[in-house]
């Protein structure tokens, strides 16, 4: 999966590490302001409150 | 710009072109080793994100909810005895540089304000507790739903439960991990700790009576006499619930107090709170 991609990044080694970089970024992201606030309430150590649900 | 070599010279060690069903298994070996690696770097950065990014998210939010409430300063004494209160409106912030806060003083006998219960989500008080030195003053908001009133805006008000001031039970449940975390010390609370209540015009002193473990469908605790559904209240009781074991959402802890004095905002601030504030 990775070796396949990095065969297909375009350019030098050290351009290939940088767009990779940049990829990982964001995907990281978008993790963080999409996915991990959806995921959240499904986690099962955050409720605070008595009688609810 | 290089294509990879058709026949001949493997790259990788591995000859490209060859796909016997061995080769084909190891290749979906690796892609499900790696798709796991994946998973693992993941599963980290949610816990980086749950554990501390939404408490700086959430501290950036409720800071910047109480710098919006745009309340009254309580007055600092001036070079003048008698407070005067039209300078509090005009040049805020202008006169606070030196005075001292004024000490107000508590008022014990007589029935204290109580503001009528708003709409959810709005922000009527914020909560400062002495014996958690360095917390920010934090604010309360109407409604516990988790994703719109606990994580987003802080602390919140149980709906139907007593005003701040009022004859019954004044109960707040906040986080104890992530979202800011308001009430992550609350196990260091003892006995007789004050937490100062304030609203617009007027800051409530309670003094803590009891802490409590229970069952997360003990509603009870939440009751206008704590623990006792169904008994009309006589006393201005005020009860903390946050999850417990810390990380754990199996139990919960308790704090239970009741008023101490209340005083108007104008009179001054609590003695409790003057040297932190």
């Amino acid at each position: 999966m990775y070796g396949w991609l990095w065969r297909h990044l375009p350019g030098s080694t050290p351009v290939r590490v940088a767009i990779l970089v940049v990829l990982a970024a964001a995907v990281l992201a978008a993790c963080f302001t999409w996915l991990f606030p959806a995921i959240a309430p499904l986690m099962p150590f955050n409720d605070t409150t008595v009688g609810a649900r | 710009m290089t294509v990879p070599a058709r026949a001949g010279a493997p790259r990788h060690g591995r000859p490209v072109r060859r796909t016997s069903t061995g080769s084909v298994a190891l290749a979906g070996l690796g892609v499900v080793g790696e798709l796991l690696v994946t998973a693992g770097v993941l599963l980290l950065a949610f816990l980086v994100w749950q554990l501390w990014w939404t408490d700086v998210e959430g501290n950036r939010a409720q800071a910047e909810i109480v710098r919006n409430l745009d309340w009254a300063q309580a007055p600092t004494a001036a070079p003048s005895a008698a407070p005067t209160p039209g300078a509090a409106g005009t040049g805020a912030g202008g006169t606070r540089a030196t005075g001292a806060p004024v000490i107000a003083a508590p008022r014990r006998g007589e029935e204290p304000p109580v503001a009528a219960e708003p709409d959810v989500r709005t922000t009527f008080a914020t909560l400062q507790v002495p014996r958690w030195d360095g917390e920010p003053e934090r604010p309360v908001s109407e409604g516990v739903d988790k994703a719109t009133v606990l994580d987003a805006l802080g602390i919140g008000h149980y709906p139907g439960t007593a005003m701040p001031g009022a004859i019954g039970n004044f109960a707040m449940a906040g986080h104890r991990t992530t979202y800011a975390k308001p009430f992550n010390r609350v196990a260091e609370l003892q006995v007789g700790d004050p937490i100062v209540i304030r609203t617009a015009s007027t800051w409530y002193v309670y003094r803590v009576t009891s802490t409590e473990i229970v069952k997360p469908q003990d509603i009870a605790v939440i009751a206008p006499v704590p623990g006792k559904p169904g008994v009309d209240p006589t006393e201005r009781a005020i009860t903390l619930t946050t999850c417990h074991p810390i990380f754990s959402a199996r139990e919960r802890f308790i704090v239970h107090g009741v008023l101490d004095y209340w005083a108007p905002v104008s009179s001054g601030v609590p003695v409790e709170i003057a040297g932190g504030a």
